[in-house]
């Protein structure tokens, strides 16, 4: 009770504070020749988004369906030997940026929507693998042991006990994750794989700050909504008797 | 019935055995009770029976049939474990958390909720209140009483409870105590129960294991490990005070004279007045016809009076229960400061009276070391 009311006031507050950073980013980006340039092509750009969501969608998907597992797996007990070894070595290949990581991959997949998504699947992937190591490991083993006493097999002690109770967090490394790739996706242009990256390089490289804020702030947009999206979605998967700072 | 040959039980890394070659047999329908300090392998022992841990060596049997072979799973559905930590599911409510085997053996839903009903009224907490609560919405106390829920949800043959009441207050462990011992009787589980607390020890257990870094000290009723402790260290475990725990074993009925001398409602006072004066005694029970206990006259009362004794007895102010142990009769006794209180039963018929004199005797009969001459006491000590 007392929660929500004090959310729906500082709600209330960001609400405007938005709502006057547009009016200012308005003024401002008219200057710029933003609007007009929107304004002539929402086409172009509807299609590029679309590319750009579908780029992001789909290597997240696959990074999360390799991700989990990978946690999963590595928090087994015969893998625990090898467990920080393993991470050791992905969290050094995350300080490769990651436009090395898409020339790397276009050396070896060439040109096209398959070398980016790739890219974006192996990008994305160390935040998803970390946090699930993190949190299933994390878990307090007497609960682990109640469930084994009781007569769970490893299968229902993993889906019911330690992936439910390792839900925040994992979701909070799928939550990285995305963000993350909504902004390196910009990339993928550069190995002809689409997305706003397109209207983002060309502003740039034609100094067209119009064309480029075109890409730039939906690009945002994306990477904030998915951001809320996925903070939400932790409220609706995690279970209430489980709390966190929500 | 749960059969135990020389278990033993190593932990890697470890010379010592943490569990050193018990053998022990908990007959069917019985509590045991595990108990000694804290490290001395309680835990561990009941932890190879539902093989949470594996054995270093030794044999269990249940029912005859030995574990080794048997599937774990099918044997820990079959065992229920309050653990000693608790360990609730916080991801679950309340109502999840007890159904969690009822679930794994596939109860339909009506069952569930039924028995989750019935357990939740059983440990005194309300359903409607409960069922839908969070772990972390419980007390320490409540919680344990959950994880003893839990325990019990699909009804097994066998449960092993690791101090399952030791988070709960000490008026509340009692009620918890009496209601669990109800409940043994009609359903007659086979439980392996560890506790830190000798009083617990005695009250629950038909038979007590004391443990000592991982041996076996002493394996016996109550009765005998307080009358005849095996060696000094038993006779310390229990406490120099061991024959006053005695009194929570015994009831009133144990140690109450039966057969009081009374007189009817319907006797002539004056009749009366005279045989107490004869026989030198300075009150007197009366009761109605079919034994009902009325009170008491003395001799003060019955003097000078004309009419039947009936017109002038004085209710008691303390009864007591033959059910009742001695220790609350007592506490009785100090607590009103009377020599002697009378065992009714609940319809109010006169059963016997029980006074100090023969509580001291009681506990005196303790420290012969040989114990067990109860005959002595109820024939014993003269009343009023
Ligand atoms: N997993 C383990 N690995 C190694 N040693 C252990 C392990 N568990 C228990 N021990 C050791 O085995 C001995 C017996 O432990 P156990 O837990 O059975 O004691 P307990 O009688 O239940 O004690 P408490 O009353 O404190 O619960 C202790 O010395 C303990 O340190
Ligand atoms: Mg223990």
């Amino acid at each position: 009770m007392k929660r929500e009311q004090t959310t729906s006031r500082t709600g209330r507050f960001w609400m405007m504070v938005a709502m006057l950073l547009t009016f200012m980013a308005g003024i401002y980006s008219e200057r710029l020749g933003f609007l007009q340039f929107t304004m002539d092509n929402p086409e172009e750009i509807w299609i590029l988004f679309v590319e750009h969501v579908q780029l992001v969608l789909i290597s997240s998907a696959i990074s999360i369906s390799i991700g989990v597992p990978m946690g999963i797996l590595l928090t087994r007990g015969f893998m625990r030997k090898y467990r920080d070894w393993i991470l050791n070595i992905l969290g050094i290949c995350q300080t490769v940026p990651s436009l090395a990581v898409i020339a790397i991959a276009m050396t070896y997949l060439g040109i096209g929507k398959k070398t980016a998504i790739f890219a974006l699947v192996v990008y994305g992937l160390l935040p998803i693998i970390r946090n699930s190591v993190a949190g299933l490991a994390g878990i307090n083993p007497v609960i682990l042991d109640a469930g084994r006493g009781m007569g769970m097999r490893p299968a229902q002690l993993l889906f019911r006990v330690e992936l439910p109770n390792a839900m925040y967090i994992i979701l909070t490394g799928i939550r990285t994750s995305t963000v993350i790739n909504v902004g390196t996706a910009a990339m993928s242009f550069l190995v002809g794989g689409g997305g706003l990256g397109d209207l983002i390089f060309s502003g740039i490289a034609m100094v067209d700050a119009g064309y480029m804020l075109a890409g730039a702030v939906p690009t945002a947009a994306l990477a904030i909504f998915m951001n809320w999206f996925i903070g939400k979605m932790e409220g609706w998967i995690v279970s209430d008797g489980l709390v966190y700072d929500r | 019935m749960i059969e135990l040959e020389r278990l033993t039980k190593i932990y890697p890394g470890s010379t010592i055995p943490a569990v050193d070659s018990v053998s022990l047999h908990v007959n069917k329908g019985e509590i045991c009770i595990l108990i000694g300090s804290s490290g001395c392998g309680k835990t561990t022992l009941m932890r190879m029976i539902n093989r949470l841990e594996p054995i270093t060596s030794g044999t269990i049997k249940i029912n005859g049939k030995d574990l080794t072979p048997m599937d774990v799973i099918e044997l820990r559905r079959s065992i229920g474990y309050a653990i000693q930590q608790i360990g609730l599911f916080p991801h679950m409510t309340v109502f999840e958390n007890i159904t969690v085997v009822p679930k794994l053996l596939g109860w339909d839903k009506k069952r569930m909720s039924e028995r989750v009903d019935e357990l939740l009224t059983m440990i005194n907490m309300d359903p409607a209140i409960y069922r839908e609560r969070y772990p972390r919405e419980l007390s320490g106390g409540q919680a344990q009483r959950i994880g003893v829920a839990r325990a019990m949800a699909a009804n097994p043959p066998v449960m092993l409870m690791d101090e399952p009441f030791g988070a709960i207050d000490p008026i509340n462990r009692e009620v918890l105590q009496d209601e669990f011992l109800k409940i043994q009787e009609k359903l007659k589980k086979t439980i392996v129960f560890v506790t830190h607390d000798i009083h617990e020890a005695v009250k629950m257990g038909d038979r007590i294991a004391l443990l000592d870094a991982g041996n076996l000290i002493q394996y016996a009723t109550p009765e005998e490990l307080l009358t005849q402790p095996k060696n000094q260290f038993v006779k310390d475990f229990v406490g120099a005070d061991r024959a006053l725990k005695r009194l929570d074993l015994l009831k009133v009925s144990d140690a109450m004279m039966k057969n009081p001398v009374r007189c009817s409602t319907e006797d002539a006072s004056e009749k009366i007045l005279e045989r107490m004066i004869e026989k030198d005694l300075h009150y007197l029970l009366v009761t109605a016809p079919g034994s009902r206990l009325v009170g008491y006259v003395n001799v003060d009362m019955l003097r000078g009076h004309k009419g039947v004794v009936g017109d002038v007895a004085r209710p008691m102010s303390v009864t007591v229960r033959p059910s009742q142990n001695l220790k609350d009769a007592l506490s009785k006794m100090l607590t009103y400061d009377i020599g002697i209180v009378v065992a009714v039963d609940d319809d109010g018929i006169l059963q016997g009276v029980l006074n100090s004199k023969t509580l001291v005797s009681v506990v005196g009969e303790t420290y012969d070391e040989h114990g067990g001459h109860w005959g002595k006491i109820t024939t014993g000590g003269r009343i009023l």
